[in-house]
């Protein structure tokens, strides 16, 4: 077993475990290949049981002989280790250190996990794309099923089947791909069924400096106009991003080449923006100062809530063209797998209730972000403690869970699903024993063959008494549009994850607690109760008669 | 002229308008759309009336209102608008009392409901509760006809050792003779929160009488050798006070003091930071970032802060040292009352129903003589005496019922509906600045009294999370000084701009549940009852429905419609029509559909004075 060679202290005694608003706890703390155990053993006290995978990064202190590990976890909690014995603090520090960035992804988790539950739905298989297409097929004919990425060559990071206009063949499309960042070629993304307006994306044509042009590119998104109508581009940089993205052989759609399209700029940053963005704002949150002033210009600094502002109106801006102005929608910025998938997926929150359902949301991370090859593993291997160089991470999918949470408080009535449902998928994409959110696309996961050699998280989600702690007790099916307001006023920093571990949340979850049983108490219980009794009456009711 | 018809309404946040008739009666400005919506605005509420000048559509005309709201009219002939504006400015400057809405306001009432109303809350009781009178503190006669101090109420606690002459050599020491005296009892420590004004120190002078009520109210307290006494002012304050014959105590003349300033600031700054903070939150197209910096240069969450940070210090005092606490300000009706009352809802679990509340504000504020006339501007009057005091002690408040959810047994909504009250001069019990002034007015007679109209309708304030045990397991409450937990307070600031709100209430569905929970289980009851009836059968149908019709139509058998399923729950905002403002440029850019430019002036000017 090659992890032992890497744990060179796998247990010691006497470790005192610290965390804020929580009674320290003694015990023994103990190294696996992929966790951090810490047992009292006692009967009573909770284990913590910490992945790897979850640690960003660690601090070392000594005082004397006692050692102490600070370790900072990717889901922003942090803890401390007190560790007697200087090389044993040592040894343990360096362990995690190494155990928590291996890059072999073999070696990672999930590959290893095996389900304590039973699987009722293999979540591997709850969300295919023929089974989503069957559902657009329903609706309308005018688009069809491509298999023309089948071996992923026309585009890498899409996955094997696309939808596209019935119209357009896949010799066009291969065209088009050449013509578009990454291959990715404009896909369907959403089929707006009030007025059969659709929602594409893509990632940005490669115009260069020459204005270059693709016919086939032209061909294929016309081909979803109806006739005589107008469609909005919706670039999600400012124009002089765009402008100078030529340079490098990028670019946008000029009016000349795409006549019967509008193009609107908006500006969602880039994800290295993201990234020291979210690392501001913890930071922010974790100041112990008592200056307000400190912390407003600290978090106004950090610049979060402006990105959560800026994507979500850009969300409410597609929506509105697609159901107010009645018009098709093209979304892309530069690669087409970040800020282009906050939008398109945050628009679909807004117009189709389906999507503010459990079974639902999923279907919509599994389609607008899984399979439409938002690079979660570059994305999310380091969260905001890191010291080591950010490569590639940011938090664009934290950042989309931030809009939907912001929906969700506007809209507390309308999704199926609560706010731990957010925070339970934005701990899983930054460490799990799931393969869901593992490699960078389709064909990734493909190739490390995770449908078989681990479990889906969907398939732990999806069962009954998961589903009903995530539930929302308020839910009521809500067929129409929402709009949320995006008035800063109306933007909330998102305890739930940034303050989550500054306070003692066990007030907080009392009343929700209390929340919860006042409705279910009113669901379930009384009217159960109710029910039965008339039951019973009408039954003495008929024997009555019959007696008589 | 009583109205003008085809005036618009813009709203604040949007392009979009609406057009009615402008009715003006004696007491009520009132806009009826053309759907027979209204929206009624009482003359009290007014703080400013501005004419701007005409643009191409009409004249507009820009009302601001102490609770926030701010309404933009557009009338459209010159002369109309200019009559609405001079009706206006007569209307809003009362300058007697008896011209202020509580003295017409009649809701229907009895005599003998409007006297119980005053009744409900009885002072003396409150401190019964306390445990006061007792062995060490006791009630005085001396301000009975209010000679002493006439800012005072008449009854008075203070400790037994202090005797007549200490009294009134106190009270000629302190600013408007308001010496210290007792507000809450800390009962399971016998510790007292007591209340004064500065004293008048100036640079050396000393009061002999003064120390030794010092003394007294030290030594009533056996759990600790010394006395806090909590200056809430910044310390330069207090110092400048010294030249003005005022100051602050002197440590070494006062045995048994341990002297702490707190560092609130005066009224005049917490009025300029509001009006900043409502100047901020009432520009149009707010990005996140001027946003936020507006709330820090406005300073008001900081003042927020420190008031709650004062009122956590008193409590720790109090209630883990058992020490016994003095605090005062300048007067000691501001920023003391402030403190005072946050701290006893800290410590006393009492304070935080419904019913407590109200003594509390009765206690602390309107007794003790907040100047309510003066801060919330009733008459025309020194508009340098307006200040957000109270306002500020309710937003502490909401801070805290952010941070404690199951501690309160009310909602925000009733802390918006108090003040609401304290500015519409609807009811009697904001009215003037003291208590004799009260008397002297005869509201008891002649108004009605908040407290009843609330207590009528408390089931639209109570908070569905509240927990009574709570109490039990938190006695006090020790909230995190941590500024993150401050909040800027949306549903005040913006009450009216409902653009800015969730589009569906929890607090409004669960409240609607609770009712349903209730009515389920009558219902029960009513079956169970019909139920054991049928089973021991001594009655045959014809007779049982004669003998329960009350059950018969209650319970009706038949399934009726339940009342969860006939509660209905209102999705606003998502029918498409309400948030019509655009999300960007998209107007200007494609199919726009032109504007009238009469939006030419920026909003939220909102001023607290005329």
């Amino acid at each position: 077993m090659e992890f032992a060679e890497l744990i060179k202290t796998p247990r010691v005694d006497g470790v005192v475990l610290r965390r804020p608003f929580l009674p320290t706890v003694e015990g023994t703390l103990c190294l696996t290949g992929h966790h951090l155990i810490l047992s009292s053993r006692q009967d009573n006290t909770e284990e913590l049981w910490l992945l790897h995978a979850n640690i960003d990064a660690i601090e070392k202190r000594f005082v004397g002989s006692l050692g102490t590990i600070i370790v900072k976890c990717k889901d922003l909690r942090v803890i401390q280790l007190d560790i007697p014995g200087m090389e044993e603090c040592l040894n343990i520090a360096s362990s995690i250190e190494v155990l928590s960035t291996l890059d072999s992804v073999s070696l990672m988790y999930p590959f290893f996990y095996r389900p304590m539950f039973q699987v009722i739905e293999d979540g591997w298989k709850s969300f295919l794309p023929e089974d989503a297409f069957k559902d657009l097929e329903s609706m309308t004919e005018e688009w069809r099923l491509s298999d023309v990425n089948k071996d992923y060559s026309v585009c890498s990071s899409y996955p094997p089947l696309v939808a596209v206009p019935k119209d357009v063949d896949d010799d066009t499309l291969r065209k088009a791909a050449a013509f578009r960042h990454g291959g990715r070629f404009p896909v369907l993304s959403y089929y707006h069924k009030k007025n059969g307006m659709v929602m594409m994306r893509s990632g940005q044509p490669l115009t260069g400096t020459n204005g270059r042009r693709c016919k086939e590119d032209e061909k294929l998104i016309n081909a979803t106009l109806r006739a005589g109508k107008r469609g909005y581009i919706i670039d999600t940089r400012t124009v002089s991003v765009a402008q100078q993205a030529k340079a490098r052989g990028g670019g946008f759609e000029s009016e000349a080449n795409y006549p019967q399209w509008r193009r609107i700029h908006k500006a969602i940053e880039r994800s290295s923006i993201l990234q020291e963005s979210l690392i501001k704002l913890v930071e922010a949150c974790n100041d112990q100062s008592h200056s307000m002033d400190r912390w407003l210009s600290k978090l106004e600094a950090s610049n979060w809530q402006t990105h959560v502002k800026e994507i979500l109106t850009t969300a409410c801006l597609a929506a509105q063209c697609i159901d107010r102005e009645g018009a098709s929608v093209l979304v892309h910025g530069t690669e087409g797998t970040d800020s282009t998938l906050q939008v398109t997926s945050l628009a679909q929150i807004i117009l189709d209730p389906a999507c503010r359902t459990i079974q639902g949301f999923q279907a919509l991370v599994e389609r607008e972000w899984l399979q439409a090859g938002h690079p979660f593993q570059q994305r999310c291997s380091q969260s905001a403690y890191s010291n080591s160089k950010p490569r590639c991470e940011a938090p664009v999918f934290l950042l989309f869970l931030d809009c939907v949470w912001q929906i969700l408080r506007q809209f507390p009535c309308s999704f199926q699903f609560s706010q731990h449902f957010l925070v339970l998928l934005f701990e899983h994409t930054y460490a799990s024993q799931f393969g869901t959110f593992m490699g960078n696309s389709a064909s990734e996961r493909s190739k490390l063959n995770l449908s078989q050699k681990t479990v889906s998280l969907w398939s732990w989600v999806n069962r009954p008494q998961e589903v009903e702690r995530l539930s929302n007790p308020l839910y009521e099916a809500n067929c129409l549009v929402i709009w949320p307001s995006v008035a800063p006023q109306s933007l909330l920093l998102w305890e739930g994850v940034f303050l989550r571990w500054k306070r003692s949340s066990r007030c907080l979850d009392e009343a929700y607690d209390e929340m919860v049983h006042i409705i279910q108490y009113n669901n379930k219980e009384l009217q159960n109760k109710v029910n039965n009794l008339r039951r019973q009456l009408a039954q003495l009711e008929t024997e009555e008669e019959e007696e008589d | 002229m009583d109205h003008v018809e085809q005036v618009r309404l813009l709203e604040r946040f949007s392009n979009k308008s609406t057009s009615g008739t402008l009715h003006l009666t004696a007491t009520h400005l009132i806009f009826v759309e053309s759907n027979n919506t209204a929206t009624t605005i009482l003359h009290h509420h007014i703080a400013s009336v501005e004419k701007l000048s005409l643009t191409t559509s009409g004249c507009p005309l820009v009302i601001q209102c102490r609770n926030f709201r701010v309404v933009h009219f557009v009338v459209q002939r010159e002369r109309d608008c200019h009559d609405i504006y001079s009706s206006l400015l007569r209307l809003l400057r009362p300058v007697s009392y008896d011209e202020l809405y509580a003295f017409s306001y009649n809701p229907k009432q009895n005599e003998q409901q409007r006297e119980e109303g005053w009744q409900l809350i009885d002072l003396g009781a409150e401190f019964e509760r306390m445990g006061v009178p007792c062995d060490r503190w006791q009630l005085t006669d001396v301000n009975r006809d209010y000679k002493i101090c006439e800012t005072y109420p008449r009854d008075l606690y203070v400790p037994i050792t202090a005797s007549k002459p200490i009294i009134v050599g106190s009270s000629k020491f302190r600013s408007k003779g308001r010496f210290p005296v007792l507000t809450y009892f800390y009962q399971e420590k016998k510790a007292a929160v007591c209340r004064c004004s500065q004293p008048l120190s100036g640079f050396s002078a000393r009061c002999l009488e003064d120390e030794s009520m010092l003394q007294a109210i030290s030594k009533a307290n056996h759990n600790s050798r010394f006395v806090y006494v909590m200056d809430t002012r910044p310390k330069l304050n207090a110092m400048a006070n010294r030249a003005a014959g005022k100051g602050y105590e002197n440590e070494d003349n006062y045995s048994n003091i341990r002297f702490q300033f707190v560092g609130i600031e005066n009224i005049h700054v917490m009025r300029t930071s509001l009006q900043k903070l409502l100047e901020v939150v009432g520009s149009r197209f707010l990005s996140v970032n001027d946003y936020l910096l507006g709330l820090e240069s406005c300073g008001w969450l900081r003042h927020v802060k420190a008031v709650v940070d004062a009122a956590i210090f008193l409590t720790k005092a109090v209630t883990v040292e058992g020490a016994s606490v003095l605090v005062h300000c300048s007067d000691g009706w501001d920023r003391t009352a402030q403190v005072c009352s946050l701290g006893a809802l800290l410590m006393d679990p009492y304070y935080r129903t419904i019913k407590g509340f109200m003594v509390l504000i009765e206690k602390d504020w309107i007794s003790f003589g907040h100047k309510f006339a003066d801060r919330c501007d009733q008459l025309d009057g020194d508009p340098k005496e307006v200040s957000p005091v109270f306002t500020q002690f309710l937003e502490c408040v909401w801070q805290l019922t952010e941070q404690f959810p199951q501690a309160f047994e009310f909602s925000e909504w009733l802390l918006l509906q108090i003040h609401e009250h304290v500015h519409s001069c609807q009811y009697g019990n904001f009215l003037a600045n003291n208590q004799r002034r009260r008397e002297e007015l005869q509201l008891g007679d002649r108004t009605h009294s908040l407290w009843a109209f609330l207590l009528r309708e408390q089931q639209n304030y109570l908070n569905p999370a509240y927990c009574p045990t709570y109490a039990d397991t938190h006695p006090v409450l020790e909230p995190s000084t941590l500024p993150c937990h401050f909040k800027f307070w949306r549903n005040m600031y913006h009450q009216f701009d409902r653009s800015m709100h969730p589009r569906q209430s929890v607090l409004k569905n669960v409240l609607t549940l609770k009712e349903s929970n209730c009515q389920l289980e009558d219902t029960i009851k009513d079956l169970e009852t019909v139920s054991t009836c049928i089973k021991s059968n001594f009655i045959c149908h014809i007779q049982m429905v004669s003998r329960y019709p009350v059950l018969t139509t209650s319970a009706c058998l038949a399934f009726p419609t339940d009342p969860v399923l006939t509660t209905s729950r209102t999705v606003e905002g998502s029918s498409g029509t309400e948030r019509k403002e655009s999300y960007s440029d998209l107007q200007g850019t494609y199919g726009a559909k032109a504007e009238p430019a009469v939006v030419s002036l920026e909003f939220g000017v909102a001023r607290m004075t005329c």
